[in-house]
């Protein structure tokens, strides 16, 4: 089935987008990514560390995926940009997931500082993936501000907790005149093929597989609950009836 | 002089410039992102960029994240 994920005139065959956090290896997280389908990844930007063993930019590269790099840890508008800028410096992308989140404790993004550094970056030629609270005003005001996407979140970073409002991804994906990214919360299969039948057009995630007994199992597992709830989705589920619907005629 | 490199003090010699001090932490032909007091610097002005005494340079690259 020809169905591609557009974000900014960018066509993707996979409909999940990885992380790369809580790998416990390289070599594990490679054979995750391999198997998950994935054909775009994120990376955080941190300090050079001169010890560092083996490099996930390399590791992308091998497998001709393409990197998007985030503003982890993030807390104002101002760090956001500036690590935006240095991610596009270093990885020569202007792409970025926008992160600036108002806790350790929450991790749950800063609404205000949020949108003040998507305002900023789209204004510098940033293509802008911000990860959202399940807000559909939120969104809204991300999309018009000139996000390529919009990335609420399910659930708090790493939780598992699955999708909470499942109502309000509903709601932003109805109005959303961009593709809505479910990023963060989630916890197992069930809950990817939940987000897709939602109508989102993507998902994000990483503990789930990166943290999971065996990552590359799950990671093909996400890949598969991707790719069923996105038909699920396309074919249009029946209606929920209060009563039962006999399926066989009822005479004769 | 003095520079500090990623938060930790170095010893530069006098006029040293933005290259030296990233090639202090890594040799990685991409990949790497350099700012002096909190300006990006392009690549390709490093060799030209000369740091001055107490400059704050901040060198990032890409890791394992998100």
């Amino acid at each position: 089935m020809d169905d591609p994920l557009l974000i900014a005139g960018e066509k993707f065959t996979s409909r999940l987008i990885m992380g790369t956090g809580g790998a416990p290896s390289m070599d594990v997280l490679d054979r995750a990514l391999a198997a998950s389908g994935t054909e775009l990844t994120t990376v955080a930007m941190r300090r050079v560390d001169p010890a560092a063993q083996g490099s996930v930019l390399a590791l992308l590269a091998d497998r001709g995926i393409r990197v998007l790099p985030n503003t982890a840890g993030c807390y104002t508008a101002t760090e956001a940009v500036r690590v935006a800028a240095m991610a596009r410096e270093a990885l020569g992308t202007s792409w970025v997931k926008l992160e600036v989140i108002a806790d350790e404790r929450t991790l749950l993004p800063d609404p205000v500082e949020l949108l003040l550094a998507a305002e900023q970056l789209v204004a510098d030629g940033f293509t802008v993936l911000p990860y959202t609270n399940d807000d559909p005003v939120l969104a809204r005001r991300l999309e018009q501000a000139g996000c390529a996407a919009v990335m609420p979140l399910g659930a708090p970073i790493g939780s598992g907790l699955g999708i909470r409002n499942p109502h309000n991804i509903e709601l932003i994906v109805e109005s959303a005149g961009v593709p809505v990214v479910l990023d963060a919360g989630i916890g197992t299969a069930s809950d990817a093929a939940i987000a897709m039948e939602l109508g989102c057009a993507a998902v994000l995630l990483a503990t789930s597989v990166t943290r999971a007994r065996s990552p590359e199992l799950m990671a093909e597992a996400m890949r598969l609950a991707v790719a069923a709830g996105r038909q699920a989705f396309l074919a249009g589920r029946v209606p929920r009836r209060h009563l039962a619907l006999a399926s066989s005629p009822p005479v004769g | 002089m003095q520079v500090k490199i990623n938060g930790r003090p170095h010893q530069l010699a006098g006029g040293g410039s933005l290259a030296q001090a990233v090639a202090l932490l890594t040799r990685a032909p991409s990949g790497v992102a350099a700012a002096v007091n909190g300006t990006v610097v392009r690549r390709a002005a490093w060799d030209t960029t000369a740091l001055a005494e107490g400059d704050d340079v901040e060198v990032l690259t890409a890791v394992q994240g998100g």
